[in-house]
């Protein structure tokens, strides 16, 4: 009796570990295909006119997306501007000075406005900034996207923070260095991989943003000359594409998926490769 | 200044005082950030909500020409698109999560792991151009005939196949949220006490009894917060269920016909509203959005933070 009870409970235990790799296999399965299938479809299209044309008018075959690429580097600079020193700065009080209560709530927030879909930032730069300035721009984009940079940047800056040994506060305090001066030349400059790292991983989520470019952006055909003008954006032209009925674009739209993607997952695998060692918190 | 010392300790508490201020106004920011996205929403749509009041909730009219609208098509159309992509994630990314943390072999975890976050890494636009050209072809293709054939007695998956749907929306949404249900799960198993897993072995469970006994039954308030979080991102989800769902304010019951949520009509339609009214009522379906994902964020944060204190990190 508790022979075939063993073996049941063996038998079970070996079912669900077989269940949990099938799962696990599912999860990565779309990552494979995506991947699988902007290669395929986008490769061929990624040649020197696409990085250096712009988009052709309806009907005519070929063209780039120069003016989308250079687009969403402007884009991510001035979203730099906005969301870097407000999120490193909010993020070392949150890690160096101890407000038990507030700190719990700017936490707490923080981690709310994260999860605030990126349409309704759209809608909220577009009241702000559109409306006003009477028409879309590339400050209004450059803005959503740094608003939305602020909490991932403050959330990250604290944590590598926290990992500064507090040994090292206390041997800079103890030499009579004055707080600022131990936080910004000690604690800062130990972390400092750590911080970039975040600021890194930031950019790389908001340069893949389209929904909030879609009414403060805009998108432009042409080349943006000044920052009151709409500008062109890599993923929102890809959009634009997708759901156009042209096949030239179709072709575009995959080989700027393909750079996008390209871009993204190449800071995401840097960053995360080259400072494993020091700030995974358990290992593996 | 005879002391030196003196001077210098007196600029080292200005400084002090300065850069504390500093800081505390960035990190206060935040609160003037979820003030300001309330404010604008809500002014954006007074209007809408003076003319429809709660009836705009229960509508499901939207018809800007003659200025009526009801967003009761959209809401119906995230919700059910969200519980398709809940129930499709949840099962996946728990199961992942615990074949990451307590049964796949350690060399194997940190390239997964890579994986995972890859696909987190996936703008939401990339995974609509997959979806409308290589997801939707297959499913109306393959995958939908042949739940009509075996499924078809049920409401939900009769009636013509049409390729972009609600059941479309809700696939790409599990996609979506695979990666943030998983990575945040993983965080729960692994903040589990090793002692629980010990003791579980020590009474002669086998690994998947001491996962059942120790593990999962110990994480349970925590998964559920990774599930609600999923929750919230499903909810919001934009361009990627734009460019799959169809596009069509209807209510309907089968899973085939195309859909249309919240965060996609404000997507498609707010650069064209003409009137002040039609503003208006995007303003509002946007302020819905809001409310419902506050609401959600704000309960998983705080089933996260209950459970694990602040060492499990509910991002990316």
């Amino acid at each position: 009796m508790t022979a075939t009870n063993h073996r049941w409970r063996e038998a079970k235990n070996v079912c669900m570990q077989t269940l949990a790799l099938v799962c696990a296999a599912l999860v990565v399965l779309p990552l494979l295909l995506i991947f699988f299938h902007l290669v395929s479809l986008g490769a061929s299209s990624i040649n020197w006119t696409f990085f250096t044309q712009l988009p052709k008018p309806v009907g005519e075959i070929g063209g780039g997306m120069a003016n989308a690429i250079v687009g969403t580097f402007t884009l991510i600079l001035l979203a730099s501007l906005l969301g870097v020193p407000v999120g490193v700065l909010g993020g070392i009080f949150l890690s160096e000075y101890t407000h038990r209560r507030l700190n719990w709530w700017i936490r707490f927030t923080a981690d709310i406005i994260n999860g605030v879909p990126s349409i309704t930032w759209g809608m909220v730069v577009y009241a702000l900034i559109v409306l006003p300035m009477k028409g879309f721009s590339a400050l209004a984009g450059g803005m959503v996207l740094g608003l939305m940079m602020i909490p991932l940047i403050l959330r990250t800056t604290e944590e590598v923070l926290q990992l500064v040994p507090s040994g090292y506060r206390e041997a800079a305090l103890a030499l009579g260095i004055a707080q600022w001066r131990m936080i910004t030349q000690i604690v800062v400059r130990t972390a400092m991989k750590g911080i970039v790292t975040g600021v890194l991983l930031a950019l790389a989520r908001v340069a893949g943003e389209t929904a909030p470019l879609l009414f403060t952006a805009f998108g432009n055909a042409y080349w943006t000359h000044h920052l009151t003008e709409p500008i062109a954006a890599l993923p929102l032209q890809i959009f634009n594409y997708a759901i156009s009925p042209y096949d030239d674009w179709h072709r575009q739209a995959w080989a700027g998926a393909l750079v996008l993607i390209l871009l993204v997952s190449t800071i995401n695998i840097g960053v995360r490769t080259l400072t494993r060692d020091r700030f995974s918190k358990r290992g593996a | 200044m005879l002391n030196p010392l003196v001077g210098q300790s007196e600029v080292g508490h200005l400084g002090d005082r300065a850069f504390k201020g500093l800081t505390l106004v960035m990190a206060l920011s935040v609160f003037v950030l979820i003030l300001l996205i309330g404010f604008e929403l809500a002014h954006g749509s007074s209007l809408a909500i003076r003319q429809f009041g709660w009836h705009f909730l229960v509508s499901s009219e939207w018809d800007p020409v003659n200025e009526k609208f009801g967003a009761l098509p959209f809401i119906f159309g995230t919700l059910v698109s969200s519980a398709i992509g809940l129930l499709l994630a949840v099962p996946l990314s728990i199961a992942t999560a615990v074949y990451l943390t307590e049964l796949a072999p350690l060399w194997i975890r940190q390239p997964l792991t890579l994986f995972i976050e890859l696909l987190a890494a996936v703008p939401s636009v990339v995974l609509g151009l997959w979806g409308i050209f290589v997801m939707v072809p297959w499913l109306s293709q393959h995958l939908f005939p042949r739940l009509q054939q075996t499924l078809g007695f049920l409401p939900w998956f009769q009636g013509p196949i049409y390729g972009p749907s609600i059941l479309a929306g809700g696939i790409i949404i599990a996609i979506m949220i695979l990666p943030i249900i998983t990575s945040v799960s993983r965080e729960i198993l692994r903040s589990v006490p090793g002692l629980q897993r010990e003791a579980a072995y020590a009474l002669g469970a086998t690994r998947w009894e001491v996962t059942r006994i120790a593990v999962l039954s110990y994480a349970k308030k925590g998964l559920f917060g990774a599930v609600i979080l999923g929750l919230g991102r499903a909810l919001g989800e934009t361009m990627a269920v734009t460019m799959v769902i169809g596009n069509s304010p209807q209510i309907t019951k089968s899973l085939f016909a195309p859909g249309y949520t919240l965060a996609s009509v404000v997507a498609n339609e707010f650069s064209e509203a003409t009137s002040e009214t039609y503003l208006s009522a995007l303003f509002e379906i946007g302020l819905v959005l809001l409310g419902v994902t506050v609401l959600v964020n704000g309960l998983a944060q705080l089933l996260l933070k209950t459970f694990a204190g602040p060492g499990v990190k509910p991002q990316n």
